[in-house]
Parts: C-alpha cells; sequence; structure tokens
C-alpha cells in the first residue's frame, strides 16, 4: 500500500517519485496515429528543472498562483510539478471556458503566471477581460508558430535558465491548488485544495484502484477536472506508471489508444461511457445469428463466473475478442463526473470490464464513495473510501437525508469568501447538498438534490445563477432560472435540466418574438449549458429588503404547480 | 480554391449524409446540437468526415464554442 505519511506536500512526494522511477515511462503523447513524445521520469525532471528555474528568476515567489489553461498534454503536467516545486499554487481553468470567463477566474484567482496554449492565447488576447485580470503578469504560450505575434506572451519553450532551481518546502496544510467548482458568471467558487488534500486523497483511492510501474493510465478527461489531477498524474506519478495523452479525442483515435498502448485504466465522463456501450451493442447486435448464441452464451457464463468478484483472467478468456478491443490490459473504467445509469455499469460489468463509479466533488478532494466491486453494485455509488465519515444528516422516514461529510480531504475553503466557506463545512463536516441514504450493506445511493444546480453526463456543474447574465434585459417584468429536479424532484440523477421562470409585464402576452429571443440568448450559451424549458409564472417574485429574489421561497411556491403541464418547451 | 459558400454548402451535405436528415433540411445557421439533437462527442465524430473530406487536419480546439454550420465552415476554410 502507497505510504505517503512522510511527505508535506505534493511537490516532495512527486520530486522523490521521479528519482526513485527515473528510467520508467511517465509520459506518453499522441496525435492521431503519430506518438509524439515518449518521456522517462528522468526526461520528466530534466525539462522541468529549467522552467522551475526560470520562474525562480523571474520573482515567482511559494505562496504565488500560477494558471494552467490547457488541453491534456505533457506541458501540462511539466508545468504543474515545475509550479510545486518552487512553492507556487496552481490554479487548473478548464479549457472550454469561454475567453471572458477565463480572464474573470483568473483575476479571482490572483495568479500572477498564465501558461496556456497558443491557439487558445489566440482567443484571450482580444477578449476585453483582460483588462481587468492585470494581475497576470507572466503569460507563457506553448507550440507558437515561429512568427506569430504573442502580443506580449512569451514562449514556454524558450523560457528556461541554466542551473538548478532551489526546492521549496510547503506544509501539508498549505494551499497547493485553487479549483474552481462554478461561478464564472456569478459567485465564483474557487475550492483552495491543500497539499494534505491530495496526499490523503491519493492514498485512499489508491488503496482499491493501485498503480505500479508498467500501468498505463489514458488521460480522456479534462487535467484540471480533480478526477484526471489524481488519476492521471498525481496518483500515477508517485507509483512510477505511465499517463497516455492524445491531442485529438476523437471516438475513432481513442478507441485505438486501447490497444496501441495497451492502456490499464481510463477515466470517463458518463455520456462516453455510454457512447461506448452504444459502438459495442451495434457490433453485437450485428453478429450473425450462430455467432450471438455463442457470444450471449459466454457472457451468461462470463457473469455467473464474476457474480461475487472480478475476475479478469477469465473474463479475458472467455470474451477474448471483446477484451482485445480494449487491448487486453483494462483493469477497470473509472467513471465520474456526473451519476452513471445502473445499465451501462452492469453492460460493462457482464462483459469482465469492471467500471468503478462513485461519487464525490472538488470540495471534498475528488471521490467520497467509489466501488469497490466486493461485490460489483449497479445500483449504488460505493461505499465510503478509507478516511471518509459519511453521515446522512435529517433523514425523512425513507432514510433519504443530506448527504455530509468529514475527512482530511476536504477542501480548506472558498477562495475569498467565508460567509459561502462557513455555509458550506459547518463544525467540520461538507454539506454537500446531494441527498441519498446508505443501504444495509453500507453503500450510498444517491437520490437527487437539495441545492439548485444540475450535472451534466459530461460532468459539467451547472448553476443556475452564473448563466442568468445571459438572459439579462430580456424583456419581461423579471426572470429566474432553476433547476428542474431542485423544484420538482424526481429522486434521479439523470437528464437533469434547467428551466426559465418569467413573470411577465401586466398584459403582456409570451409571443414568437419573446420566445424567438430567449432561443437567440440560450444558443449564446455553450450546449451543456442551455435551457430546456421555460415556465410562465403569473405573481411578483418574493424578495429580499434589498430586492434580491428569495430563490427557496420561489422555489416553494413553483412546486405546487404540475411540473408535467406547466414546464413549456423552448 | 473553394469559396466560403462552397465549402459551407459541401458542410451542410455531409453532415446531411453522416446524420441522415432529409436533403435541405440544414441551414448554415442551425445550432447543429439543438437541430440535430447530438452531443459534443457525435460532433467529433463528424469533424472526421470532414477531414477526410477536405484534406485537412482540424485540431480540436478549433470547434470549441462552435455550434452552428457557417463558423465551422469558416474554421475549415481558414486551413484550406
Amino acid at each position: 500500500m502507497l505510504d505517503l505519511s512522510k511527505y508535506q506536500s505534493v511537490g516532495s512526494a512527486l520530486r522523490d517519485a521521479l528519482d526513485q522511477f527515473g528510467s520508467e515511462v511517465c509520459l506518453i503523447e499522441a496525435d492521431r496515429e503519430r506518438e509524439k513524445e515518449r518521456l522517462t521520469y528522468r526526461d520528466f525532471k530534466n525539462r522541468t528543472h529549467p522552467l522551475a528555474r526560470t520562474l525562480q528568476d523571474a520573482g515567482f515567489a511559494p505562496g504565488d498562483r500560477a494558471s494552467i489553461i490547457m488541453t491534456n498534454q505533457s506541458k501540462w503536467l511539466i508545468s504543474a510539478y515545475a509550479i510545486f516545486f518552487t512553492g507556487g499554487v496552481i490554479v487548473p481553468l478548464d479549457y472550454k471556458l469561454t475567453p471572458d470567463e477565463h480572464w474573470q477566474l483568473l483575476k479571482h484567482s490572483g495568479a500572477s503566471v498564465l501558461v496556456t496554449e497558443y491557439p487558445i492565447w489566440r482567443q484571450l488576447c482580444p477578449s476585453t477581460g483582460r483588462v481587468n485580470a492585470q494581475n497576470v503578469r507572466t503569460v507563457l504560450v506553448t507550440e507558437a508558430p515561429p512568427n506569430a505575434d504573442l502580443a506580449g506572451a512569451q514562449r514556454w519553450e524558450e523560457f528556461r535558465a541554466e542551473g538548478e532551481p532551489a526546492f521549496v518546502p510547503r506544509k501539508r496544510s498549505d494551499t497547493a491548488s485553487i479549483v474552481y467548482s462554478s461561478g464564472t458568471g456569478g459567485r465564483p467558487k474557487g475550492c483552495m485544495m491543500t497539499h494534505e488534500n491530495y496526499l490523503e486523497q491519493c492514498v485512499a483511492l489508491t488503496s482499491l484502484y493501485p498503480f505500479w510501474p508498467g500501468v498505463r493510465y489514458l488521460s480522456i478527461l479534462p487535467t484540471n477536472h480533480a478526477i484526471d489531477f489524481m488519476v492521471g498524474f498525481f496518483g500515477p506519478f508517485t507509483c512510477g506508471a505511465a499517463i497516455v495523452h492524445l491531442r485529438t479525442l476523437r471516438p475513432e483515435y481513442v478507441r485505438e489508444a486501447f490497444p496501441k498502448y495497451k492502456i490499464t485504466y481510463v477515466s470517463l465522463v458518463p455520456l462516453v461511457l455510454k457512447n461506448l456501450q452504444k459502438g459495442l451493442q451495434a457490433r453485437f447486435d450485428a453478429l450473425p445469428p450462430g455467432k450471438r448464441r455463442i457470444f450471449d452464451a459466454l457472457v451468461i457464463i462470463n457473469k455467473s463466473l464474476t457474480k461475487g468478484r472480478p475476475r479478469l483472467g477469465i473474463s479475458r478468456l472467455l470474451l477474448k475478442q471483446v477484451h482485445a478491443a480494449f487491448g487486453s490490459e483494462l483493469r477497470t473504467i473509472i467513471v465520474g463526473g456526473a451519476f452513471t445509469e445502473p445499465q451501462t455499469l452492469q453492460f460493462f460489468y457482464d462483459l469482465g470490464i469492471p467500471v468503478a463509479n462513485g461519487y464525490g466533488l472538488t470540495e471534498a478532494g475528488t471521490a467520497i464513495t467509489v466501488n469497490d466491486l466486493k461485490p460489483f453494485r449497479a445500483d449504488t455509488v460505493g461505499k465510503p473510501l478509507p478516511g471518509m465519515e459519511v453521515r446522512i444528516l435529517n433523514p425523512a422516514s425513507d432514510g433519504v437525508g443530506e448527504v455530509a461529510v468529514r475527512s482530511k480531504t476536504v477542501m480548506a475553503g472558498y477562495l475569498n469568501d467565508p460567509e459561502l466557506t462557513a455555509e458550506t463545512i459547518v463544525d467540520g463536516w461538507l454539506m454537500t447538498g446531494d441527498l441519498g441514504k446508505f443501504d444495509p450493506a453500507g453503500h450510498l445511493q444517491l437520490s437527487g438534490r437539495k441545492k439548485n444546480m444540475i450535472v451534466t453526463e459530461e460532468g459539467k456543474n451547472i448553476y443556475p445563477e452564473d448563466i442568468e447574465s445571459v438572459f439579462e434585459g430580456l424583456l419581461v417584468k423579471e426572470f429566474c432560472i432553476f433547476a428542474a429536479n431542485y423544484i420538482w424532484p424526481k429522486r434521479s440523477m439523470i437528464g437533469e435540466q434547467l428551466v426559465l421562470v418569467l413573470h411577465l409585464e401586466t398584459g403582456q402576452q409570451f409571443g414568437d418574438e419573446l420566445r424567438r429571443e430567449i432561443n437567440i440568448r440560450n444558443q449564446r450559451l455553450l450546449n451543456y449549458k442551455r435551457l430546456h424549458g421555460l415556465v410562465l409564472f403569473e405573481a411578483d417574485f418574493p424578495r429580499t429588503a434589498s430586492l434580491k429574489i428569495k430563490r427557496n421561497v420561489l422555489a416553494e411556491h413553483l412546486a405546487t404547480l404540475d411540473s408535467s403541464s406547466v414546464i413549456l418547451p423552448l | 480554391m473553394r469559396t466560403l459558400e462552397q465549402t459551407t454548402q459541401e458542410v451542410l451535405e455531409l453532415a446531411t449524409k453522416h446524420f441522415q436528415v432529409p436533403l435541405g433540411s440544414l441551414t448554415p445557421t442551425d445550432d447543429f446540437f439543438k437541430k440535430l439533437g447530438i452531443d459534443s462527442l457525435q460532433t467529433l465524430e463528424m469533424l472526421s468526415r470532414l477531414e477526410n473530406h477536405f484534406g485537412i487536419e482540424l485540431p480540436d480546439y478549433e470547434v470549441q464554442g462552435v455550434s452552428d454550420f457557417k463558423t465551422l465552415a469558416e474554421r475549415i476554410q481558414s486551413r484550406l
């Protein structure tokens, strides 16, 4: 079992790993069918030190913040380690956000350094939000064409100095990263994750799903996401495993990567897992009747032999072709970021491919519960990880209540927001806002949300307040956006939708022009943030003395309406 | 060299074939997520087909945030 107890920081654990596993491969990077790079731990160290030295020479001090906005690639991890080495705090941002959203979070984070890719920088430069983020003084851009106008940025590849950098020790309680769980349009939620959070989570997760030299992890989820940061960087590195990055995430190249690189683990969001299921099912359905009967019989035999626990050797033998398509080395698919339908999980398990589903929040330091496969249970999100205390608060008669968590992996708080921190962490317990109950076997079953938000199948958290600015100035008396599941709980976390609640002016009719305007604005949002319906509300919204909408009171009023008839399609 | 109009037309024709929708049912300004009811993954699949047709490589980041055929055609045109 991995022991990180002697380490005080992410940087110190990584530093030892680079020396311990020097000749092992740590990174493979491919673009389409071309392998672009293959680095050993020693190569990785040699790439990082000149960057760390230059950062120090440029005045980057311990505790300073540096943001990374990049797609998954080797330079992401090299930059992150250089920042940790110098005692800095990383601020990983989702590269899929809009330029204005990036600048907003860069300003909020107080980052003095930004590391990004040239195509992203090209989009960031003309954005008006740049003027507000004067705190970003150094911009390092990777892979810029030779004659590119860098608009004040420096080339990442040339930002390197001679001489050894000085390693800066940090304490376990120091902030290691600021990870935004939401807040691009409203109140930014910058989770301050400590070094202890990462060290403890790494030990807990690898106790169930271990890494070792020779293991290959396919990194598809964005590395800024808490899951990939842990199982696609820190976890494998502390154990000497290798990470495979693909610069093109087209389904055909992802499929090819499994056999080509003999992948051991991969993390996926439910949307991608379902897509894989669809593809496999189509291939099974196309089998000639005789072969299909044999295949179905083998699946039944596999199901019966793996009922109590996965038996990879037997499954690979019985269902050889299916496993060969995944490279014959795949041990587990980790699925996270959102709730996964039990039938999808069962589909893969029946083929002898265990899917480790779980439940977590960025605020809790990635995972809270994980399916331990002893035995596999598709209908739950698993048991609490070692070191996690999980309680159900104020349970109703059916046992369902709010899930609360206490653990060394829970964040220190939200950056610059003590009020929200105090609401979220009460007496050391993190209030998740999710509803669930434990079954007699100790497995957690989730059944809805107490908080006004949705999680998409792509693993994106969407808070209604964050997208309301897009609808500002709409020619109605007032409006508000809600998660339908928050108002009308359906005891499910699949297919969650957002609805726009409109209160029209006296005598105003809801006509085509208003509908068109709403649709135009809706299209300005990224596709996963879009509204699915609207509700016409005929009374004034309840408001506080300072005229803020009392969302919870309004939600109670709306809950008395019949959702099946009151939600109009857009 | 194709004009932007020709590129846009070819993008529409390929999307029509790829997603098996009636000929002429797609227009340049259509939001393909909404009109075709597709997700981001299905969009990536369509890109591979477009790359083969136009003989170009279209990095994933080029389609970040793109949701209509016209903008997609512009991104392709800039690489022809």
